[in-house]
């Protein structure tokens, strides 16, 4: 119970629940089912892309483009959506992850094979991937009402009183508890970012392991270019422009240390949502655009800071055991 | 005799779970090379690092020109006229010559800025009184050799006007040519009245440079004296000594087949021509001094070197492990020596550290199966004796002793071949030592076979069937480990002290 209540997810959802009960308190109606299943459904694309940033950066690794990667994926479908509506959804969802899993999977090349820093990588390929977006679309958007009724819809449907994105981004998060705590894939990515020299001497490959988490992160930005395109109705350059230090943000917050190998699937899902919640709740109790970003980037080095310091407090306990053991 | 320059008077120093040095004294007089001597561990780094501030002692004095001081810090060092100058010279690679000369203490202008003209000329001064013309003030660090860095060192020591320089193994890295240049220098710096400790674990370095030695044993002071009085014989028994009492478990020798056969192994950097057999159940002993080349040719063999030559053949079979999990298919396992770097993910816990190589057989299509984990886990920590309180908790809440003991649990748990264990016992406490060796005897009885890389030599001599030892790269000699065999023979064979016959 003790190591519960230390623990960086519990204070954070602490922190998400005051937010939300704060801003109820200025404007009743904030906490309602309806507007909170809003909120959630603002978020569910922060949380599965937070969630592909996760795996990258506990294998000590930062993917920027991943928002980048998000557009040109989206752009795709947009384009094959708008001159072959007969092309079923499913099968453009299917194909907008494709080519994110083969974006993200360029990426890992370059880290595996050639060696080169994520963090350079990414750079180059944020600005390539967009680029092309240029290149396929001529320059040109893809309006609302070029769009098949099917393909806007498909982010839309209802069950159970939730949109179907809301529904896409809990069947990814309980398939990513699964895959970090019950696979042996996610005991890798852990090991090799916790301490990559002794998961070497393990007989774990580090490059093929980044490789895999850049796999994943760009799976999840392709099929989040299909959810971005279909929400919002359109498809341009501009979209999601900026995005994936958002991403980072919400990794960040949610306790995933960016030195690589500690982060939980709880912690990237509420750090998206205290971004989200926190983007609903400041114009609702009217503080300017501004001030959600200083505060956004506040909460940021809280978060690192309070990381930084819980760690190092446990470090010193560590110690103190060996010399009683001694 | 002069007052000394530094005195060290009954200098304790423990770490948990090992007593480093032991009540030592030493003592630096000016104009005098004094040779510290020791194996490998016997504590001689950690007198450097007590005489320039980096480790602060639990009980003793230091005195300094006669005055009693307390080191708190490598700066408080560096002001008292101590410096050191190590293997590997820990200088700034990207600052240029003068800036490494002077940093900490370079001339300012009057707006308290770097005077770099001032600074240049003054390095130029430094290198040209130590006969180092040839190395230019304003090139980087990065672009001067070895040899030549430590002439900068050097220069650094003087520029603080030093009166105590210590040399770590300054020879280590240099080429004959060299190393004649450096002896000029150390001959310079003695007639310029410093006091000077020289170690190293060459025997004509010490006894062409030094006039006097001080031997230390497992972290206490054994003998000193004047070189010109001591032969070569007696320092080498000072520093094998009557061994501590180890006792090693007895086995008899069921030796069968080569399982490994090594032929002209060799990396154009590290290592040549190793050539060895491994037979079943066999402990093949790796004796030499740090840097060697044994650990290189063990992380070789299990994969981690690329650009290596030669012939591996594992029952039967030719091998060429281009990476540890092809070493590890081939039933080959590697226990680092950095245990807690290498070997066990301390931010881990127990569990997750012994299944991680064998997640394959304990998961089902990548799903892991926690229940098989924690029972393979427990077997393996049941054999071992591991003492934790849960298999749950992180490794890097255990001893050394018993974080090693997770390592090798690992490494069983994938039921290897060939187990090479690097420094098995290294900074670990009696106790867990005797129960590594222990083990080691269970698992050549078990038809295992295991290579063994160790400095400390009761051990080697202790786990041994037979010992290859290694100089510089090349294997100097393998050893029967019967009763001929003895510490003084490896030592020599190690430093290279006479020729001996294979």
């Amino acid at each position: 119970m003790r190591a519960f209540i230390r623990n960086h997810e519990f204070w954070l959802a602490v922190v998400v629940v005051l937010m939300i009960g704060a801003t109820a308190f200025r404007s009743p109606g904030f906490a309602s089912p309806e507007k909170l299943a809003g909120i959630f459904n603002d978020s569910s694309m922060l949380i599965i892309l937070a969630l592909g940033q996760m795996v990258v950066i506990l294998t000590r690794s930062i993917d920027l483009s991943m928002a980048s990667n998000l557009a040109l994926s989206g752009m795709i479908v947009a384009l094959i959506n708008a001159a072959y509506p007969e092309i079923p959804v499913p099968a453009l969802m299917l194909l907008a992850t494709f080519c994110g899993l083969c974006l993200g999977a360029f990426n890992g090349t370059m880290i595996w094979w050639i060696g080169i820093p994520s963090i350079v990588v990414t750079l180059g390929t944020l600005t390539i991937y967009r680029g092309f977006i240029f290149l396929i679309a001529g320059g040109k958007w893809v309006n609302a009402d070029r769009f098949s009724e099917e393909f806007v819809q498909y982010t839309r449907y209802e069950f159970l009183g939730l949109p179907a994105l809301s529904w896409y981004a809990i069947i990814i998060v309980i398939g990513f508890f699964i895959l970090m705590t019950r696979t042996s894939l996610g005991r890798s990515i852990y090991a090799v970012g916790v301490n990559p020299s002794a998961a070497l001497y393990t007989g774990i490959n580090i490059g093929r392991t980044q490789f895999v988490a850049f796999c994943i992160s760009g799976a999840l930005s392709g099929f989040c270019g299909y959810l971005w395109v279909s929400r919002y109705v359109i498809g341009s350059v501009e979209v999601a422009k900026g995005y994936e230090l958002t991403i980072v943000a919400a990794c960040v917050i949610g306790g995933i240390s960016i030195a690589g190998g500690v982060g939980t699937v709880a912690g990237a899902v509420l750090g998206a949502l205290f971004l989200g919640v926190m983007s609903n709740a400041l114009p609702v109790i009217g503080v300017s655009p501004f001030w959600q970003m200083a505060i956004s980037g506040a909460a940021i080095i809280l978060a690192v800071i309070i990381n930084a310091s819980s760690q190092q407090k446990s470090k010193r306990l560590i110690l103190k055991q060996e010399n009683a053991a001694s | 005799m002069s007052v000394p320059q530094i005195k060290l008077s009954k200098i304790t120093k423990t770490f948990p779970g090992v007593r480093a040095l032991s009540e030592v004294d030493l003592a630096l007089y000016p104009g005098q090379v004094t040779a510290l001597i020791g194996e490998n561990g016997a504590g001689k780094s950690t007198l450097v690092k007590t005489m320039t501030g980096i480790y602060q002692p639990d009980g003793g004095e230091i005195f300094v020109a006669g005055k009693a001081v307390n080191l708190q810090s490598p700066h408080a060092a560096f002001q008292l006229g101590i410096t050191a100058i190590h293997q590997e010279t820990v200088l700034f690679d990207e600052l240029t010559v003068a800036e490494n000369i002077f940093l900490g203490h370079s001339p300012k202008t009057r707006f308290n800025l770097i005077d770099w003209v001032e600074m240049n000329s003054r390095a130029r001064a430094l290198l040209d009184d130590i006969g180092a013309s040839h190395i230019a003030t304003d090139v980087r660090l990065k672009d001067v050799s070895i040899a030549n860095k430590h002439l900068v060192a050097v220069a650094r020591a003087l520029s603080i006007e030093a009166d105590v320089v210590i040399m770590d193994e300054p020879t280590a890295a240099l080429s004959y040519k060299e190393i004649e240049d450096l002896f000029t220098l150390v001959e310079k710096l003695k007639s310029d009245g410093k006091a000077i400790l020289f170690i190293s674990h060459k025997f004509d370095e010490i006894y062409r440079l030094a006039d006097r030695y001080t031997v230390f044993r497992d972290g206490e002071m054994v003998g000193e004296g004047l070189l010109a009085d001591t032969p070569q014989n007696e320092i080498v028994e000072m520093m094998v000594g009557r061994s501590v009492e180890q006792i090693f478990p007895s086995r008899t020798l069921d030796i069968g087949e080569p399982i490994l056969t090594v032929q002209n192994f060799s990396h154009p950097t590290e290592f040549a021509d190793i050539s060895f057999d491994l037979h079943k159940g066999e402990i093949l002993g790796f004796y030499g001094l740090v840097g060697a080349g044994r650990s290189e040719v063990m992380q070789a063999l299990f994969g981690m070197t690329h650009g290596t030559s030669g012939v591996i053949t594992s029952q039967g079979k030719t091998i060429s492990p281009k990476s540890p999990a092809e070493a590890i298919q081939s039933g080959i396992v590697y226990l680092p020596e950095e245990r807690g770097k290498q070997g066990v993910i301390l931010d881990l816990p127990i569990f997750q550290n012994i299944s991680l190589p064998s997640l394959s057989t304990t998961s089902r299509n990548g799903f892991l199966r926690m229940a098989k984990e924690f029972e393979l886990a427990r077997t393996y920590a049941t054999r071992l004796d591991l003492r934790a309180a849960s298999l749950d908790q992180h490794a890097g809440t255990l001893s050394g002793g018993n974080q090693q003991k997770v390592v090798i649990a690992k490494w069983l748990a994938i039921q290897p071949n060939i187990i090479i264990l690097d420094e098995p016992t290294k900074g670990i406490d009696i106790g867990s030592k005797a129960a590594v060796h222990a083990f080691m005897g269970e698992l050549v009885e078990q038809g295992l076979s295991v290579i063994m890389v160790s400095s400390e030599i009761p051990e080697v001599l202790g786990m041994s069937d037979r010992v290859v030892v290694m100089r510089e790269g090349r294997m100097a000699s393998v050893f029967n480990n019967d009763d001929t065999l003895t510490a003084e023979t490896l030592i020599r064979c190690a430093a290279g002290i006479e020729e001996q016959a294979a």
